[in-house]
């Protein structure tokens, strides 16, 4: 709380800080500075006040680190106007996410992955260049398919890749689509391929309860693209528990490959 | 193997200088005398010895990946958690942050459970789903994952003050959080004064007749209807703050060899019974040896033992409810959630 206060109050005087919480998981000893005086002093000021300012951290689950270490916030954060939330998965969404959560004027909450800090990427000359940024509020598609639509955030952007690889074995084309930002959300992205597709799977590592997926699924039901689907979206989330300790509970309370390629033979009737 | 020497050779019990107490607030603190029974002594040495060999064993499982994730090792503090629970009841309310393996020990979990719970078994005392840093039993709540050394701490004085609760506020001063010493981190390092209306001792914390007789005297003070107390006591961690901690970035080599040969907790106990007759060097050995036995039986067992049955993943979500079905990683995988 206290350090997270100094670093909004330095926001609001006119610096641009990042606000590193070693996780997320301690975020919620400083929750009241990042939603009561970050993300909604704009709107409170009618516009006089800005916090220009990004707090950023490992979220989510790492490796047996149990309950009081692994929570996904980005349900939380996601719900609140006033923040913008962002989730890398590649190297060049690192970069460039970051530049742009500094250079927007808003409260930026970065979520990041422990688990990806060691995963090597490749990264185009462009990615590389010294102002290389990646618009906030803009998803991206990882892989073009034609079956099915998966949608995903963070670490299991991965498990969605090596998802696709096993079913375009077996004839099935996923089309993976990176959110890179939860909000504001590039719903119009999911839509259009959802109209191409047919078929939606979201995969997430947060809770199923009010999660990334549930916004989704009902964003989806509002627009246009309901009317595309052949079969109703299917969640794939984390297990509605506080993260296990033990090795055996835990690999089975996040999504895995196989539980993405479960799915999506649900989704597609096969 | 057998001493050879008969148990009556050895005096009953014997008088020890020890260090005294800074105090703040106070006009009297503990005594600089404590007598040590040699039953007592025995056991103390025991237990020390007891959870200083568990540590290094969970360092080796750690080592071979045995066990995962965090593990907050409390090898050198030994005097700390044996001392309070020497001078507090059973029926006593303790509470502590991550590094709690000694305070589960002497708060009665054996040191099987307390392995399987770090190897993450069904054995282990929270069934393996709680891990290192998340063991409790009776009045003992943890084992918790956030530090005090933040505005709660003050909030909570205050309202102990207010009320007078029979509450010890302990600060195992380490002299590091994780890998900033306490003089750049903290704005004070007198630690027993920042209760600041609530009296404070500072308490050396490798001696254990030391802590014995300041948790003694503060047990006291407070049963007696006088409020809370702040207690520091100066210890010493030789691992890093965790497993990932090499723990000589930011301290030497040379400093943690000078604390482990003038103030170990357990050779400083060792010392003094040899030197009063409470007990002979081979019976402490046959101490250690024994104490070897237990360790090696229990990471025996830690590592055999089974995982927890995936059907339980869903238990213990709440407590005395009805059976509900938990939603797995996707709709059509369901869990029984049972209390």
């Amino acid at each position: 709380m206290g350090f997270a206060g100094i670093a909004v109050g330095a926001a609001m005087a006119g610096l641009r800080p990042v606000c590193e919480f070693m996780t997320f998981n301690f975020s919620m000893q400083a929750i009241d500075q990042v939603i009561n005086s970050a993300a909604k002093s704009c709107y409170m000021s009618a516009g006089s006040i800005s916090v220009p300012i990004v707090f950023r951290g490992p979220n989510g689950a790492s490796a047996g680190v149990a309950a009081q270490h692994s929570q996904c916030f980005a349900a939380w954060y996601g719900h609140c106007p006033g923040l913008k939330v962002v989730s890398p998965w590649s190297a060049e969404d690192a970069k460039g996410l970051l530049k742009s959560s500094i250079r927007d004027d808003n409260p930026v909450v970065m979520l990041e992955s422990e688990l990806l800090y060691g995963v090597p990427f490749e990264m185009s000359e462009q990615a590389q260049s010294k102002d290389f940024v990646i618009p906030i509020g803009k998803a991206k598609i990882e892989r073009p398919g034609t079956h099915v639509t998966l949608v995903a955030h963070s670490r299991p952007v991965g498990h969605c890749m090596e998802a696709a690889t096993v079913l375009s074995k077996e004839g099935v084309e996923c089309e993976v689509i990176n959110l890179r930002t939860i909000r504001p959300m590039d719903i119009e992205t999911v839509e259009a391929s959802v109209v191409k597709t047919n078929h939606l799977v979201t995969v997430e590592g947060g809770w199923p309860q009010f999660g990334v997926g549930a916004e989704i699924c009902a964003r989806i039901m509002e627009g246009p693209a309901f009317n595309y689907l052949d079969a109703p979206a299917v969640r794939v989330t984390g297990a509605d528990v506080p993260m296990p300790y033990a090795k055996i509970l835990e690999d089975n309370s996040i999504p895995q490959v196989k539980d993405i390629v479960f799915a999506v033979k649900k989704a597609l009737n096969i | 193997m057998v001493a050879s020497r008969n148990y009556g050779d050895f005096a009953s019990e014997a008088t020890f200088d020890i260090k005294p107490c800074d105090l703040h607030r106070l006009e009297k603190g503990p005594g600089t005398t404590a007598v040590m029974t040699r039953e007592e002594g025995l056991q103390y040495y025991k237990t020390m010895q007891t959870i200083r060999r568990m540590e290094l064993k969970s360092d080796q499982l750690y080592k071979q990946k045995i066990i995962r994730g965090f593990c907050h090792l409390y090898d050198g503090q030994e005097a700390c958690c044996v001392g309070i629970e020497a001078a507090i009841k059973p029926t006593d309310h303790v509470i502590t942050a991550y590094r709690a393996h000694g305070f589960t020990y002497t708060r009665g979990v054996s040191v099987r459970e307390i392995l399987a719970e770090l190897t993450g078994r069904k054995g282990g005392c929270a069934k393996g789903k709680g891990g290192s840093m998340h063991m409790y039993t009776k009045n003992f709540y943890g084992g918790n994952g956030i530090v005090g050394a933040q505005g709660q701490i003050f909030e909570t004085y205050n309202m102990a003050a207010l009320w007078k609760l029979p509450c010890i506020f302990v600060c195992e001063n380490n002299r590091y959080g994780m890998g900033t010493s306490v003089e750049r981190a903290a704005a004070s390092t007198d630690y027993y004064k920042r209760g600041y209306f609530i009296p404070g001792l500072r308490v050396d914390g490798m001696d254990i007749l030391c802590v014995r007789e300041a948790v003694k005297f503060a047990a006291e003070y407070c049963r007696s209807g006088n409020g809370p107390l702040v207690m520091e006591l100066q210890t010493y961690r030789y691992h890093g703050h965790s497993m990932s901690d090499p723990g000589i970035s930011y301290r030497t080599r040379e400093e943690i060899q000078e604390v482990r040969s003038k103030s170990d907790p357990i050779t400083l106990l060792k010392d003094r019974m040899v030197n009063n007759n409470l007990a002979s060097v081979e019976e402490l050995k046959e101490i250690d040896v024994a104490v070897r036995k237990e360790i090696e039986e229990a990471a025996q067992f830690a590592t055999t033992d089974p995982e927890p049955p995936l059907e339980e993943l869903g238990h213990h979500i709440y407590f005395n409810e009805p059976p509900f079905e938990v939603r797995g990683p996707n709709q059509w995988i369901k869990y029984k959630s049972v209390s």
